[in-house]
């Protein structure tokens, strides 16, 4: 196990303090169980998510500079953001300061003001949940520690749509078998077939779930993840695993409202990855808190011998 | 708008239709080559709200993948359904190589799902037109317009 990756600096975000708890939850616990430490940054503040970044994109660089700031000051060159929407942030923070002057002059003048450190691009690298735990354990590591194996799972991973796009603000993607891809992600099918899940083959693992049209156009974002789930109903999967808290509360929220309000039902459940591959080390259902997503998948769980 | 292009409704309407399958597809080929012009379709009328003529370029052979990198320039939220778009080709492409009917089929009724997503997510980015910028994907910082706000003005309050 590479030892840069043991223990490494934990940036939960606000999404995973709350409608995501299931994910801290169950993200922290798989860390421990595979004896893998994660220290959460002292102080971190949001990454700017969708609405900063909107009104000024600079501001945004700034917010999740600071968190690699403060990454920096704990001693890390790893920081692991298991929300999409973090990731991408201090991703493109990270290209931004690299490449555009205005952004490098701002968050040097925001620091100062603020009173820390600026920080300078290259010093932390931002890591995702799945690059983590795949390069930290690996496939062969994980399928020595399965205890619950995950077979006769039918599986669908949906990775949305910020986890590689845009591309060039992910230069270690695209680089060969090992890496991420950003057309066809692979990491969570790697880690969950380990766990002994079967991959479906699902044309819509990175196809937006209308997120940001959640409130201000319900209906769309209603029918963009019905699709979804309809798709990996007919692609045979009997759970759609997720990777962001955004995506996954979207879903949840969505299957409920496609019901009541189209009277379109899908069966299909939908669960994180770390809480899959969490029951599938040994952990219970309530130690990844499947009790806390909002659909109910715990009868399924039981009845596949689970939780 | 061309008179025999079907509009996103009728695009949701025909991918409805085929991912019922009440009954198998008569031609599976020329059912792939119908989600494409579906999805070419669905990208023109995206294009044109723009004021801008569609493309009749190809990107590695197909005009879809030229459309989309037409309606994504200066939008780059709309390569949200970059992947979807190569999806569309993948699945007509398959629905052409395969020899095994069954095997047609199911594509035929993924690729309609597919493109259903296209439609749906296109249909939604136009009736919320500005909403664009608000999703996923960075607006870029070369872009003039996303430095109209920015801490780099000294009058800005922060």
């Amino acid at each position: 196990m590479p030892d840069d990756l043991k223990k490494v600096a934990y940036y939960p975000g606000c999404a995973l303090e709350g409608t995501g708890h299931a994910y801290n939850r169950s993200t922290k616990a798989v860390g421990k169980e595979l004896g893998l430490e994660l220290v959460e940054l002292k102080d971190w503040n949001c990454c700017g998510a969708m609405e900063v970044k909107n009104i000024d994109p600079k501001i945004q660089t700034y917010l999740s500079a600071r968190n690699l700031s403060i990454a920096e000051d704990m001693g890390f060159d790893k920081v692991m953001a298991p929300c999409n929407g973090c990731y991408h942030n201090l991703k493109k923070a990270e290209y931004d300061l690299k490449n555009d002057a205005g952004s490098k002059e701002v968050n040097a003048r925001l620091s100062g003001k603020a009173g820390h450190k600026t920080y300078e691009p290259g010093a932390v690298e931002t890591i995702h949940a799945l690059d983590w735990i795949k390069q930290a354990v690996g496939e062969e590591e994980l399928e020595k520690r399965v205890k619950n194996s995950l077979k006769g799972i039918k599986v669908a991973n949906y990775y949305g749509c910020m986890y590689t796009r845009p591309r060039h603000i992910f230069p270690e993607k695209d680089k060969g078998p090992a890496s991420e891809s950003t057309s066809k992600p692979h990491f969570m099918d790697d880690i969950l077939g380990a766990a002994g899940a079967e991959n479906v083959d699902f044309p819509l693992k990175t196809a937006c779930c209308g997120g940001a049209h959640s409130l201000s156009d319900s209906d769309t974002s209603t029918k963009l993840v019905l699709n979804i789930l309809e798709a990996a109903e007919a692609c045979g999967a009997d759970v759609v695993a997720t990777e962001c808290p955004t995506c996954h509360t979207g879903l949840e929220m969505h299957q409920m409202r496609a019901e009541k309000v189209l009277g379109r039902k899908t069966n299909v459940k939908i669960l994180y990855f770390t809480q899959l591959l969490g029951m599938a080390l040994g952990l219970s259902a309530k130690t990844v808190g499947v009790q806390e997503n909002m659909s109910d998948s715990r009868a399924f769980l039981k009845e596949k011998g689970l939780g | 708008m061309t008179a025999d292009r079907p509009t996103i409704d009728e695009v949701v309407a025909r991918t409805d239709a085929l991912i019922r399958g009440d009954r198998p597809v008569a031609d599976p080929l020329a059912a792939g080559d119908e989600l494409l012009a579906m999805g070419e379709a669905v990208l023109e009328a995206w294009i044109e709200s723009r004021d801008k003529d569609p493309t009749d370029d190809e990107v590695e052979g197909f005009r879809l993948l030229g459309l989309h990198r037409q309606g994504a320039k200066g939008d780059p939220s709309f390569n949200a359904c970059r992947e979807t778009c190569r999806e569309i080709v993948y699945h007509r492409n398959v629905i052409h190589a395969e020899t095994d009917s069954a095997l047609q089929q199911r594509m035929v009724r993924l690729g309609a799902m597919v493109v259903r997503h296209l439609a749906l997510f296109v249909g939604g980015k136009l009736q919320e037109a500005g909403l664009g910028d608000f999703c996923c994907s960075s607006r870029p910082v070369r872009q003039g317009d996303g430095n109209k706000n920015t801490t780099g003005n000294a009058a800005a309050p922060v």
